[in-house]
């Protein structure tokens, strides 16, 4: 049984009261009236470069993300790998696109992604399946975040019966949803800051110190099974694991940056110019995250798995605790106490974001449009900040709840369900070509036909498609953006035969220049 | 100034297609052999590529912004 370990306990506890501290205090930070959603939920778009280098950076790169990499490459080994080609292929994404949107959705005040397409293709249902898609897709990516604060406490050697055993997670999430309420999106933005210096020291100790532990980099190799050291080279009549890593990597990628959390990280920028600089500092993000990759197969190395007094840790978390089990084996407690708080609030900054990304959905593109249309500004940030709080107490509930298991399948869903906004969004930054109901037909038939073969194959992201005896196995939700792709291509000019009179699009052409 | 030239394509943006068939083609890269210190090129490869493709867009940030002026 695993000792609570009251150095690092302290440490921990005390990163994160001196968070908590700031989240309260960044809402007086480049003062704004928080009564305005735009204030709350962007940080008045006034984050530099460097602000938006945190916040976007601790933002995509989540606690879920530094714990459950390196449990894939623990067990699975080198296909996990493909969060390197994917943090790779995002920036070119981020610099060719959302400099542009950044431009359009300032000039005309968009909050949301769903925002833009409402003015963009003047259809209230497509901006509807956006914003719905975007909040369904991202509660379950707030419970991971849930999860991996999970993992990071019971590593820590807190447990307890019942009750007891969710305490540290209530108090956790209590003070996030009050900093969140009070200080809006300046709060994470200044959280990011303490979160990712953490997690670099982290990470750099981890990738020096732990391989010298070990006896050098070509020991830890030696440690994989040779058949996951490299992807399985295909057989015959098929792409094989070419296939999967690929369009994994570049399915992953397209999906990104419409995620509500991203395009909130992103609108609150202060310049479409930050936002392209920032497409060439981020990398840095990923490089560190592929080092933090390497620390499963250090975990295999080291042999954590099989020292008993992790044994329980395993038993409870599965793979994910490789990582923390490798902290804790590796480094002096107080060292330790540093690193799971770096991972810890990882957590918290996502969380928030998501949260608050998700109540600008709800606010703006539901309430607003369907059920208040005559709300002032003031009422629309008072619903926003509401809605924050609902959304964490439904992601925590869930994960207290239903097993862990539900919310990682939801959250395999939510990459495919994302990516069907892909053409509306993606592409109306550069063309109002496609017809607004064709755009709609195509979002709902990738969905359902991405929820059909991923739900087949009993929730693995990667569907074995065949055509023609020929293996082409991948990412479901790049197939199936591709079918509603050329779909709404094929219907547009259908459908413009059909009704003559197109919507109005709002923004001009000069809008989207940077 | 020049605002269609900095709205439209640039040739520049082709560094980014030699960034990404380079990332997503494994069989670029699905080897151990030549090791670095001890890692595979598996993964060296595609961490050494994460610099170079920051290098890239640095390239063409530069080219871009700079065009428009």
């Amino acid at each position: 049984m695993q000792q609570l370990n009251w150095t690092a306990l302290s440490i921990f506890v005390l990163l994160f009261g001196f968070v908590a501290w700031l989240g309260f205090a960044a809402g007086r930070w480049r003062k704004g009236d928080l009564d305005q959603l735009h204030e709350w939920g962007l940080g008045g778009r006034r984050f530099g470069t460097v602000i938006t280098w945190f916040l976007v950076g601790g933002d995509l790169y989540t606690a879920y993300t530094f714990i459950a990499v390196p449990a894939l490459a623990f067990g699975a080994g080198a296909l996990a790998f493909f969060a390197v080609p994917y943090t790779i292929v995002i920036y070119p994404i981020l610099f060719l696109v959302f400099p542009r949107i950044w431009r359009v959705a300032h000039k005309h005040n968009y909050i949301t992604a769903a925002d833009f397409v409402r003015g963009r293709f003047g259809n209230r249902w497509l901006a509807l399946a956006v914003a719905v898609t975007g909040i369904i897709a991202t509660m379950p990516y707030i419970a991971l975040q849930v999860v991996g604060l999970q993992v990071m406490i019971g590593a820590l050697g807190v447990q307890g019966q019942g009750l007891m055993a969710v305490i540290p997670l209530l108090v956790s999430f209590a003070i996030l949803a009050a900093f969140d309420y009070s200080s809006g999106l300046r709060a994470p933005a200044a959280i990011a800051i303490v979160k990712d210096l953490l997690i670099y020291l982290t990470a750099f100790a981890a990738v020096i110190v732990v391989p010298i532990e070990l006896g050098g980099y070509a020991k830890i190799f030696a440690a994989v099974a040779p058949e996951k050291l490299i992807l399985a080279v295909p057989g015959p009549n098929t792409i094989g694991a070419y296939g999967s890593y690929a369009t994994l990597a570049l399915g992953s990628a397209l999906a990104l940056f419409i995620y509500p959390h991203s395009m909130t990280a992103i609108l609150s920028a202060s310049s479409g110019h930050a936002i392209r600089r920032n497409a060439t500092i981020l990398p840095l993000y990923s490089l560190m995250l592929g080092f933090l990759a390497l620390i499963g197969f250090m975990a295999l190395a080291a042999g954590v798995d099989k020292m008993p007094e992790y044994a329980q840790g395993f038993k409870t978390y599965g793979t994910n605790f490789a990582v923390p089990a490798l902290l804790l084996h590796s480094f002096p407690s107080w060292f330790v106490g540093v690193t799971f708080a770096g991972i810890g609030i990882g957590a918290l900054v996502p969380a928030a974001i998501m949260s608050i990304a998700s109540a600008n959905l709800y606010t703006r593109n539901i309430h607003r449009e369907f059920i208040r249309p005559d709300c002032t500004p003031k009422q629309e940030a008072q619903m926003a900040k509401w809605m924050s709080l609902v959304v964490k107490a439904g992601a925590l509930a869930f994960i207290l709840l239903v097993p862990t298991q539900y919310a990682i399948q939801l959250q395999l869903l939510g990459g495919i369900w994302i990516i069907q906004t892909a053409p509306a969004v993606l592409l109306g930054a550069f063309t109002r070509w496609f017809n607004d109901w064709a755009l709609l037909v195509g979002w709902a038939v990738g969905t359902a036909l991405g929820t059909w073969m991923a739900v087949s194959v009993n929730f693995a992201s990667v569907y074995p498609l065949s055509i023609g005896g020929y293996g082409l196995p991948g990412y479901s939700a790049l197939y199936t953006v591709i079918l509603n792709l050329a779909l709404a291509t094929a219907l547009t000019p259908i459908f413009r035969r059909v009704s003559a009179q197109q919507p109005v699009d709002e923004t001009a052409r000069a809008d989207y220049v940077v | 100034m020049n605002s269609s030239a900095r709205e439209g394509w640039s040739w520049w943006y082709l560094l980014f297609v030699v960034e990404a068939v380079a990332v997503l083609w494994p069989p670029f890269y699905n080897r151990v052999e030549p090791t670095w210190q001890g890692i595979p090129f598996f993964y060296w490869y595609q961490l050494l590529w994460v610099v170079i493709s920051a290098g890239l867009t640095a390239i063409v940030y530069f080219a871009v912004e700079d065009t428009g002026r």
